[in-house]
């Protein structure tokens, strides 16, 4: 089902560098109505529910209705993300509700070092197989040995 | 019809911007950013140019951008013969074992950068309890030195995934920050430019020139001259029916973006694809798709239809009968196909009993140690198929008190999972048959032309770290090619036409949508909505889809190619109102072509290879000693023709 947006807590991303929710979709769907300045999904037949759009949300304007040709109404499952962990809250129709949280990355966001290894190619080793860093580590690599006839 | 003309009377001329590289990537997703990884390594002391073209936000772009629960290859102990067996099982005996081998060397060394680079690894502790990713990070070993994954089955490793791909796509822009900075590009990284077509070289039609796309934002055209490029655009979803065929269409198993850009620009340009006949036709909770690998292998639940009978065990003997012993290595396909057998016979529903597992587990467990293994459970679908959580939400079902349905889904073409459709490729360095190896690992048949993760046919089960490590392979020897081919290809097309050529459904939509007072139902055009259900009505009634319970003949397929021949033809008479409409019209033009290289392949393959996949109601065996081999094919783009045939299978692995 598709993401829906609350009219009343989106403020179309005004005075942010980009839209949030257009700007992650991974399918284009969330597009910004220019007479109102707010964001909707344009095609909610083609949504996959990834939650993208409602992870990134800068006012957690945006949740999502599960597919209404097979999903009851009344459930919800709404994600809160916070800088290394998710907490989840998922509530269903009966009013049940449950809680999760999750840890979702263990090194801060911007602070990847793909260099910490401090490995350089070998340019003389392109053609042999592996990688820079299986050069490097003067890892050897097997091969299958042969079949027995 | 009368063919179509773009004159730009109706649709204004969109900015040209053309972008010069040396290995440009056409992708976003694991492949692409493993790729750019790598090669940065490799390229930059060079002075290497190196592109990267995203039709989404690289962060949360491809298969893996809602997030995953799980790696599914990481070898770690395992010796790399097993991995080969294992695929070659599951796959049905015919696969690219150089291929496999050569991954599963490999692949370890992307799963321990991934952790080096902040994804949370399940660590198993001294006391073999199971401890998440951060607790794991901070009072257990990392995998590299020797840390203890939890394992949900020989080859899979859990992980707290939801951002796995935000933190693969971070390592990915940084290599192209590098490789920016030392080759003074104003930019190399396109996000939301959608490529839709490889160029050649003017005078060598089987090499790699360029290739041209549009920004589904500003209207721009965007023409990338390059020497070498790496077709990595994923697998292909929506080219069958969907069991669910209003909102939830977009419910699929793979991601919904999976537009079969891979295969058919590699087809475009001759390149020899493998293996399209096959197709992936996951078995999952009904309706929202969600995993089933880690209640199956981590929580042991069972499956069993309405009277209570294990179907891959009831079945075996009937299923025998034609697939002899490959009933017993029961790959992914034949499980799908004894399940179906009770459906058939009305003995569904089948359902997964997740309550009787976890009363199981929780036997010997504290109230809190339950808790912990409630949340692990769900952790699994609000990691990667969140919907799934929202469907149980909605009909008061928790998985942990009450069985759930399973349902073998719509099909999907793939190359990285359990299926391995593709493209025919050059094998690795220092092994392997002569036959496979016709120059640099990971490039297709086309010079300069690599690909990888779905990309590459004969040799699926690479999942999401394959796909990464398959991805850094094909940067490698793009570079190698690189070092080897210094002059610049040069296609022929004039950048003027190829921007009418790309923007054509635009000028339709200007031209002709006034015409009738619903611009939805108009005689000159047809919405690219309404051309991929025509695609889907067709694929799924004459190619074996779930309306026939994957049944299909030479007959069937026969009649299906009249009205995918129109399909086609119809599929330049497409309209688009706007730069969204542009993108989804050109995505069902590859899906049009991958559908076809599909079907074909199945009309040329004579016998049922993977019973549970699709049928061939007229060959319904097994028949190794005619088909225990390859089939490939090369489209004639100016012909629309397809030469199908076979190449021989070599084993490498006892």
């Amino acid at each position: 089902m598709p993401s829906y947006v609350i009219a009343e807590k989106c403020d179309g991303c005004m005075g942010r560098e980009k839209t949030a929710c257009m700007y992650i979709c991974p399918h284009d769907l969330m597009a910004l109505d220019p007479a109102t300045r707010k964001g909707y999904n344009q095609e909610p037949e083609q949504c996959w529910e990834c939650y993208n759009c409602v992870k990134i949300c800068p006012q957690q304007a945006i949740e999502v209705r599960a597919y209404a040709d097979f999903a009851p109404l009344g459930g919800s499952v709404i994600p809160m993300m916070a800088s290394d962990s998710i907490m989840w809250t998922v509530k269903f129709r009966n009013g049940n509700l449950k809680r999760f949280k999750f840890p979702v990355r263990t090194v801060p966001a911007g602070s990847v070092d793909i260099f910490a290894d401090g490995a350089q190619a070998d340019l003389a080793k392109i053609k042999q197989p592996g990688f820079y860093s299986h050069h490097a580590r003067g890892d050897e690599l097997p091969v299958p040995p042969p079949l027995k006839s | 019809m009368e063919p179509k003309s773009n004159s730009w009377e109706f649709c204004e001329k969109p900015e040209i911007v053309v972008h010069e590289t040396d290995l440009l990537v056409i992708g976003g997703g694991m492949a692409a950013c493993g790729a750019v990884f790598e090669a940065d390594r490799w390229a930059t002391p060079q002075g290497l140019r190196i592109t990267m073209v995203d039709k989404a936000a690289t962060d949360r772009s491809g298969a893996v951008a809602q997030g995953l629960s799980a790696i599914n290859t990481y070898l770690g102990e395992n010796p790399v013969d097993e991995y080969v067996r294992y695929v070659r099982k599951d796959l049905m005996g015919i696969i690219r074992e150089d291929l496999v081998y050569d991954l599963g060397r490999l692949v370890d060394d992307s799963v321990h950068l991934f952790e080096e680079w902040g994804l949370p690894v399940w660590k198993t502790a001294e006391d073999g309890k199971s401890l998440d990713g951060a607790t794991g990070k901070r009072s257990a070993p990392l995998l590299k030195d020797g840390g203890k994954p939890v394992r949900s089955g020989r080859w899979q490793i859990m992980i707290n995934g939801e951002s796995y791909k935000v933190i693969v796509a971070e390592a990915a822009k940084r290599a192209l920050e590098n490789n920016r900075q030392a080759t003074g590009m104003a930019q190399n990284h396109f996000e939301r430019v959608f490529v839709v077509k490889l160029l050649t070289d003017a005078n060598d039609p089987k090499r790699i020139a360029g290739a041209v796309g549009f920004s589904v934002r500003e209207k721009k055209l965007y023409v990338f001259k390059c020497k070498s490029a790496l077709l990595v655009a994923g697998g292909c979803v929506n080219v069958f029916k969907t069991r669910s065929t209003g909102e939830g269409q977009g419910r699929a198993w793979f991601p919904v973006w999976n537009s079969g850009s891979t295969y058919a620009m590699a087809a475009e340009v001759g390149a020899e694809l493998t293996m399209m006949e096959n197709r992936f036709v996951p078995a999952r909770f009904k309706d929202g798709y969600g995993p089933v690998g880690a209640w199956f292998l981590l929580f042991k639940a069972k499956a069993t239809n309405a009277l209570g009978e294990d179907y891959t065990e009831t079945n075996k003997e009937e299923a025998r009968k034609h697939y002899g012993d490959y009933v017993d290595s029961m790959g992914t396909c034949m499980r799908n196909h004894l399940m179906i057998m009770d459906m058939k016979a009305g003995k569904g529903p089948i359902k997964i009993h997740t309550d009787v597992a976890m009363k199981k587990l929780a036997e010997t467990m504290t109230p809190k140690e339950i808790k912990h293994l409630e949340a692990e459970a769900w952790e699994d679908f609000l990691d990667m198929t969140i919907a799934q959580a929202g469907v149980w939400a909605a009909n008061n079902m928790e998985p942990e008190k009450v069985p759930s349905e399973l349902m073998p889904s719509e099909p999907y073409l793939l190359g990285s999972h359990a299926g391995c459709a593709g493209i025919w490729v050059s094998g690795p360095e220092d092994f392997g048959p002569a036959e496979y190896h016709w120059g640099y690992n990971r490039m297709t048949t086309v010079k300069g032309l690599f690909t990888a993760g779905d990309g590459v046919g004969a040799s699926g089960h690479k999942f999401s770290s394959g796909s990464h490590a398959e991805g850094r392979l094909a940067g490698k020897n793009m570079v190698a090619f690189l070092m080897d081919h210094k002059d610049t290809p040069a296609f022929k097309e004039d950048a003027e036409d190829l921007a009418k050529e790309v923007f054509m459904p635009m000028e339709t939509w200007g031209k002709y949508s006034k015409y009738s007072t619903d611009p939805n139902i108009n005689p000159h055009y047809i919405r690219p909505q309404m051309l991929q259900k025509r695609l889907q009505k067709c694929m799924d009634e004459y190619a074996g889809g779930v309306s026939t319970w994957y049944m299909s003949s030479a007959s069937l397929l026969d009649e299906g190619f009249k009205y995918l021949d129109l399909i086609k033809e119809d599929s330049l008479h497409m309209c688009a109102e706007n730069l969204h409409e542009l993108l989804r019209a050109w995505e069902n033009y590859h899906r049009v072509l991958a559908a076809e290289a599909h079907a074909r392949h199945m009309r040329f393959r004579e016998e049922t290879r993977y019973p549970g996949y699709y049928y061939r109601g007229d060959h319904l065996a097994i028949d190794d000693e005619n088909w225990k081999c390859f089939v490939n094919s090369v489209y004639d783009r100016q012909t629309k023709t397809w030469n199908v045939f076979k190449r021989p299978y070599h084993q490498l692995v006892s």
